[in-house]
């Protein structure tokens, strides 16, 4: 994992943020669609802020598929989910949002994960044939840190 | 009525964005390290091999049928159930589907992390 690699995560989570926020603001402004105008939804990103929230959401696919060139999805997923984390603590401080207890928790325990799964191997690579067998009785042994 | 909107919508959404990832990642494992080819090759040889590569438009497909259901969700549930809900069961049906599908080593150390993830998620939102 390099520097340049890190900064591709990093990405991933602030994007994902950025754009889930701006596509929830939007889709409040217009309202609770139902089962019978569905084609509204495809008019949804004619409103500004489903738009700039598509934007950076497109950005986000962008660094989503280089980090899925060269690494694990189940690497990969958990170790953007900071961005839930992101958002409160944004949220906390920027905005006086109190933080209930539980929520501490739960922030604790995404950074816990985060923290488990980044401090692994972030690709699986697959041993040759023959040793097969022995490599899935040792797991993480043969999996290499890149 | 709205609630059963609601959890169709995330139902949906776990269902498709699970595929669509899937499929996603096998198609940039077949691709390979874009960091690299970009570096020997260029830019238009990366999304050139990206856009032929067959499976990466069945997960953009199954990406869009995600994202217009969680619109659809969101309209119907609060944020505050729909996003968690859908987010913290994806992270685990995503670890059973890379193991099953992807042939990736899901162990110790990735199930704690997507089970730790899953359910700060939820606590989130509670």
């Amino acid at each position: 994992m390099t520097f340049r690699k890190y900064l591709v995560l990093a990405g991933i989570t602030v994007f994902s943020t950025a754009g889930d926020s701006l596509l929830a603001r939007g889709m409040k402004q217009l309202g609770s669609v139902s089962l019978h105008n569905i084609p509204s939804l495809l008019l949804a990103i004619l409103n500004p802020w489903v738009a700039f929230g598509i934007v950076f959401l497109l950005a986000f696919f962008a660094c989503y598929m280089s980090a899925l060139s060269w690494a694990d999805l189940t690497y990969v997923l958990p170790a953007t989910s900071l961005a839930y984390v992101l958002v409160a603590l944004i949220g906390h401080f920027r905005l006086h949002e109190a933080i209930s207890p539980t929520r501490w928790v739960g922030i604790t325990l995404i950074a816990a994960g985060v923290g488990f799964v980044a401090a692994g191997p972030s690709v699986t690579t697959h041993p040759p044939v023959e040793n097969a067998h022995m490599a899935s009785q040792a797991t993480v042994s043969h999996e290499v840190e890149s | 009525m709205n609630d059963f909107y609601a959890w169709a919508a995330i139902g949906l959404i776990i269902l498709a964005s699970t595929t669509g990832d899937v499929l996603l990642s096998h198609s940039m494992k077949k691709v390979g390290d874009v960091g690299e080819l970009w570096k020997r090759r260029g830019i238009f040889a990366v999304v050139g091999r990206i856009l032929t590569t067959p499976t990466f438009g069945l997960g953009v497909m199954a990406m869009s049928v995600a994202f217009y259901s969680l619109l659809f969700g969101l309209s119907w549930g609060n944020l505050s159930l729909v996003v968690p809900a859908s987010a913290s069961l994806t992270f685990v049906a995503n670890a059973v589907a890379a193991r099953i599908f992807l042939h990736e080593r899901v162990g110790r150390r990735r199930w704690i992390a997507a089970l730790l993830v899953a359910a700060g998620v939820v606590l989130m939102a509670v």
